[in-house]
Formats: structure tokens, sequence, C-alpha cells
């Protein structure tokens, strides 16, 4: 089936299997690999993208389900080339261990803070619940996320 | 991981959509719960007719009762004015469904039609008398959520027929609450109680009661019902209602090696205290 789907601001048209998964649609297709498979099966957060600017798990949306959809993956955050302050936050704090979690954290991240500037660590923690970090390296992740929210919050 | 191969059909319209179906076909909304079933190859329908864009399944209103769109998702629901102020337990419940990522996207019609005995919309459907609106090929019917609920991942739905909304009554005049038992790792509820409570002064009028995670489908609890009504909800009512409760849903435990059946049965009595608690809170 045709699909057109806008991924980081320029429209991909391919024809697709239905039973395309948006990630391997992303990965597969357009080499956009820094949109991870974790568990594939919509629980440790590692194929985080934006969907219209909503939180995904890439892994568990069809690519004909995407047509005419606005996805932003990691490879788009950055604007005329500067990172987003997310990244940079995630650079400064080292909120990585191994790094397999990381694009997915900072997708789920730059959305909830632009949602919620200023979002405490109780809620960071709470709100982080649908990413796993298996090397359970939280503690900076969370550090990390937390600096832009409270900068989002004096903004 | 693929799912098997399938025919694809994008429907604009409920008509469209009940006449596009084939007899091994399933309805497609968010796929929060169809796709990780077809991943894992314990479903391979032959065709997903995808209902996800259907305008007349979209949308919560609220005139008298509330009135949700089947393709209304969790989050929707759950930062729903509305729905807030009519069915609080409602919109706690599908708050606390999977994460933010699932809440975007899996719909409360996908919710129920899936009939996941762990998850935490369908309890309180069942406690706060909601009506499944389902339209098949025949016409439209209606039915209540504790008949809608037959059994583990089997409900009332016929084949070719299709969610359209589900109703509520009004519920702001109640107290009411959801409080789960999540499991520490995947969330689900290993013991989910809604309560709904009808005051009249310092007594309890009415109470409608409801547990899910413990047993294969929402269960409503007609004992520890009978247990709080016409009481001030005293700590000799609790008990009898957590003793009763335990009668109540004897008959549809579930359970697994960490959580066994006698385990979530107890909870469910202990649950109910804090759902009560929660409710007047």
């Amino acid at each position: 089936m045709q699909v057109a789907i806008t991924v980081n601001g320029v429209v991909q048209e391919r024809d697709v299997d239905p039973r395309t998964l948006l990630v391997h649609f992303l990965r597969e297709e357009l080499d956009l690999t820094g949109t991870k498979i974790g568990c594939d099966t919509s629980q440790c957060g590692a194929c985080t993208v934006h969907l219209d600017g909503k939180v995904l798990k890439s892994c568990t949306l069809l690519a004909v389900q995407a047509d005419g959809a606005d996805v932003t993956t990691i490879e788009g955050l950055a604007e005329n080339g500067e990172h987003h302050p997310m990244q940079t936050s995630f650079w400064e704090n080292h909120g990585l261990q191994c790094g397999y979690c990381t694009p997915g954290m900072i997708m789920a991240s730059a959305a909830f803070v632009r949602d919620n500037p200023g979002a405490s660590e109780g809620e960071i923690r709470h709100y982080l619940e649908g990413n796993i970090c298996r090397c359970t390296g939280y503690h900076n992740i969370v550090k990390a996320v937390k600096q832009v929210a409270d900068a989002a919050a004096g903004s | 991981m693929w799912p098997n191969k399938f025919d694809y059909v994008r429907a604009g319209s409920v008509d469209e959509a009940l006449s596009s179906i084939t007899d091994d076909g399933k309805f497609l909304a968010g796929g929060h719960s169809l796709l990780p079933v077809m991943k894992l190859r314990l479903d391979a329908p032959e065709q997903l007719v995808d209902i996800g864009r259907i305008p007349e399944l979209q949308g919560i209103s609220a005139n008298g009762g509330l009135t949700i769109g089947a393709g209304a998702t969790h989050d929707a629901i759950a930062t729903s004015a509305d729905v807030q102020a009519m069915c609080g337990a409602l919109a706690s419940a599908c708050g606390q469904v999977g994460d933010q990522g699932v809440r975007n996207f899996g719909t409360i019609g996908g919710n129920i039609a899936h009939a996941d005995p762990a998850s935490d919309p369908p309890t309180v459907l069942v406690a706060c008398g909601a009506t499944v609106n389902i339209q098949g090929a025949d016409g439209s019917r209606s039915v209540g959520a504790q008949d809608f609920f037959v059994d583990l991942f089997e409900t009332d739905l016929k084949d070719g027929e299709l969610i359209t909304s589900v109703s509520l009554p009004n519920c702001s005049d109640c107290q009411c609450a959801y409080v789960k038992f999540p499991h520490p790792a995947s969330r689900y509820a290993i013991v989910g109680v809604a309560v709904c409570l009808k005051m009249d002064g310092g007594a309890c009028a009415q109470a409608d009661v409801a547990v899910g995670g413990a047993t294969v489908k929402a269960v409503k609890c007609a004992g520890a019902e009978a247990a709080l009504a016409g009481t001030t909800l005293d700590d000799a009512a609790l008990n009898a209602a957590a003793e009763a409760i335990k009668s109540d849903i004897s008959d549809w435990l579930a359970g697994d090696i960490a959580y066994p059946e006698s385990y979530r049965q107890q909870m469910a009595g202990v649950f109910l205290k804090r759902a009560v608690a929660a409710a007047q809170g």
C-alpha cells in the first residue's frame, strides 16, 4: 500500500506491506537507525518517536496507520545544527551508560518537558515508567530531564 | 517481530467498516492491544479494517450522562474535564493504563474488545453501570458492561460487530474511586477495585463495587455492596465487605506463580477498603 509519511520534515512516499511496523519503516526503509527496537512489546520505550507531536512507541503502530502523519525521530530533534536542550542536557549530565535506551529516553523526555515545564523529580520518575534503562542508569537520566524542566519553568 | 500477513482496509465510516469486515477480519483502532497480540502470533487475522480515522467514533460528549466514542484514547478520557467531573474513577483508571505512549494511541473501544482481565477501565465500567453500544450489519444494540465481559479475553461481541461508544450515567453526585495494586514490572493490575458510593448524609445509601485483575474478567460484587449499603462505612462494615468480596469473586479468580489466587482474593478485600477511603477522600 502506498503511504506518504512526513519524517523529520521530509515527505517520504513508499509502497509498504501493510504489516510493516512504523519502526521497521523508519529503520529499514529510511535507514533512520537512531530509533531502536528493544522489547518489541510496547513496554521498554527504546522505539519512542513523536507522531503529530505525541509520544508513540513505534513498534506498536503500522506504517499504514501513520499515513499522512508527521513523525519526528531522534535524528530530527536538533534544529539548525543545534542540539535540542534535552540532548545537550543528557550530554552534560552523562544521562546514559550503554546508550541503547537514550534515543527513546530523549524523545519521551522532550515531549514531557514541553507539556510539563517545571516538572518535579517525582513527576519525571513517574512519567519515565514507559522507558526502561537496562543498565539502570536512571539517576543521571532524571538529573538531565530535571535540568531542562527547571530551565523551561524559568524561561 | 512482524505480524502475520493480512489484507488492510481503511474505513471512512461505520457503515463502510461493517460492510468491509470479513469472517476472518478484525477491526483495528489504535492497535495497542491487537498489534502486540498479532506480533506474538496469539492471533493472526487475515484482514484488518482500520477504523482509526472514522469521525463518528471520536469524541466525548456530556449530556446528562457521558457518551465516550469507541475511538477515544485513554489519554483523552483521563484528561477530559467532563469525564473527571462525571466519573472521576474512569478518568483515574484510564490515566493508569500502560504509560503515556500507550495512552496516547490505545482506545477505550479496543481496550474493552480485547478484555484483558488485568486492564483498568473495565473494572470501573462494571462498577459505574456503563453501557456498551454496539453496531452490526443487522442494526445496533446496547449491553450493560456487566454482561459485556463474559470470561477471560471473551466478550459478548459477535463476529462482525463493532463497538461504537460507551455510555455512563452521571456519577458527579457519587463518591467514586479506582485503586489498584500494580504489578511491579508491568504495572498491570494484580488487583483493581472500583467503588461508586451514593451517600445520604453520613450514611451510604447505595454502593457499587467491582473487582478486576484478581479475576478473569471484571466482576460486580453484590455481597460487598450489600455489606456497605445502609452503613456509615465504619470499620465493622468495611471488614464485613472485605470478607464478602472474597465470596463475590471466588468463581472467577485468576492467579500466577508470583501472585496466586488465594493471595489476590485476600488483597481484593484490602484494596476494597483503600478504594472506599479514596472515594471518601
